[in-house]
């Protein structure tokens, strides 16, 4: 198992590693009072980025070349400026600013794209660092695709860029999704973009449009390093998957099933998939869209280890009454090996699992609200 | 010279002390400070050089009327404070 968990807070950065016996610590707190993001441990040089957004001050990005001992603040990507005199509107009508307002991703490329980053953003720019950080450049083949300005609002006021997918076969070969804009892939580097998405469903749009690509809000999509073809996805409408790239989709699990309930509910934010085995992947389910609670105030995590056709519903170790914790899109992370697993809620507790999610410890339960935990 | 104050809580995350600065707008005088702490402008102004959302400059103590341009005019006995607003944020 990786050894340290970044876990990024509403008010500060928290460093955790074991310290024997099953249990874990806060060895470091950084920016604490801050908002953080999002991070990033750079597998490739072992540098750690951390996003995090000053609200007054706008949103920042530091790296750190010593494990968070010491940082350094580097650049942040800029929006062009609009053309003289247009305003941009959402198709609802409301007015998206060119500014950055937050970091929503934040990727490496591969190891032989030494230094090279993408940060998904909102109001909806991805943007690319040839160096490590220090200059963004916007990837205008995107930014400027007519089909950009269908985008939706989801997760926050302006659509954004959450997760981005890195081919580790080919590192031309990236994947985004977007709240709510669908599933977009780049064959080239980020030179042309095609929206994907077949298969997928949106029920909160006026009928006739429920299957336009567009407009799926997914709040989080991941790839398999080992079978990049398997994608998995948790859609704001159910639990998805992908076995071509993420051209065509299956819907496994809706968020809107089974009366009466059990806990296999299909509405939530995160999903991690196991990074040798594709058919295995992890979800924190709430309980419903207008609920964002777990059912029946329990705290579960569902697996499945069969490629989604069959879901176990996993408590060991985890509050099975008067539990209240939403677990966020970026707050679920398997690491290396897929044995290891953690995630955090937006009521500052921190759970981890050494076997593959079968029991779970509970590791701190006064954080901040968390947004982001991540294997170091 | 006019003087530019910055606001405590930027100061916790950029070193911004008071400093005396030519300009005979208030826009004039924080791209001077500026100048001093590259790093400040992104903390004061967005990538399009206006003046952040949640952030308020004031002149003599009044809100500056000019959010975009920051035209006020300033002397050399003027100071201009650079504060956040407390609008959110």
């Amino acid at each position: 198992m990786a050894g340290r968990l970044l876990v990024s807070t509403r008010k500060g950065l928290f460093c955790l590693g074991p310290s024997g016996r099953g249990r874990w610590q806060v060895e470091r707190v950084c920016f604490l009072g801050d908002n953080v993001t999002l991070t990033l441990p750079d597998p490739r040089d072992g540098l750690w980025y951390a996003a995090l957004d000053h609200g007054h001050f706008g949103a920042k990005l530091h790296r750190s070349p010593d494990r968070g001992a010491t940082w350094e603040e580097v650049g942040v990507p800029a929006y062009p400026e609009p053309p003289a005199g247009y305003e941009e509107k959402d198709p609802m009508g409301r007015v998206i600013p060119w500014q950055l307002q937050r970091f929503w991703a934040l990727e490496p490329g591969l190891a032989d794209q030494e230094g090279l980053l993408w940060a998904g953003t909102i109001p909806g720019g991805l943007f690319r660092s040839p160096d490590r950080g220090a200059t963004w450049d916007l990837v205008r083949s995107l930014w400027e695709h007519p089909d950009r300005r269908r985008w939706l609002a989801g997760g926050a006021d302006y659509p954004g860029i959450h997760s981005i997918c890195v081919d580790p076969r080919d590192g031309r070969r990236v994947t985004l999704a977007v709240s709510s804009g669908g599933v977009w892939r780049s064959e080239d580097g980020g030179g042309t973009w095609a929206c994907h998405g077949q298969g997928m469903r949106a029920a909160y749009v006026p009928p006739g449009r429920e299957t336009d690509m567009r407009i799926q809000d997914v709040h989080r999509l991941v790839q398999c390093p080992t079978h990049p073809e398997t994608l998995w996805a948790q859609h704001h409408n159910g639990i998805y998957h992908s076995a071509d790239g993420g051209a065509v989709w299956r819907l496994l699990v809706p968020s809107d099933a089974f009366e009466p309930r059990d806990s296999l509910t299909g509405f939530g934010f995160p999903v991690a998939v196991h990074p040798q085995d594709p058919d295995t992947a992890w979800f924190v389910p709430g309980d419903k869209d207008e609920r964002r609670v777990p059912l029946d105030a329990k705290v579960v995590v569902l697996r499945t280890r069969d490629g989604g056709r069959s879901f176990e519903t996993l408590r060991r170790g985890l509050p099975q009454e008067q539990a209240y914790d939403l677990v966020l899109r970026h707050a679920l992370d398997a690491d290396a090996d897929g044995r290891g697993l953690a995630f955090g809620s937006t009521t500052g507790s921190l759970w981890v699992s050494e076997d593959g999610g079968d029991a779970w410890t509970t590791v701190a339960e006064h954080l901040p609200p968390v947004y982001a935990v991540r294997w170091a | 010279m006019a003087r530019v104050v910055f606001t405590a809580n930027l100061q916790r995350h950029v070193p911004c002390p008071p400093c005396q600065v030519p300009g005979r707008t208030a826009r004039e005088a924080l791209e001077a400070a500026f100048a001093c702490y590259p790093r400040l402008r992104g903390y004061v102004l967005d990538e399009h050089g206006i003046l952040r959302r949640h952030m308020v400059v004031f002149v003599n103590g009044r809100p500056s009327g000019d959010r975009e341009g920051l035209g006020d005019p300033v002397g050399d006995e003027d100071e201009v404070a650079v504060m956040q607003a407390l609008s959110g944020g």
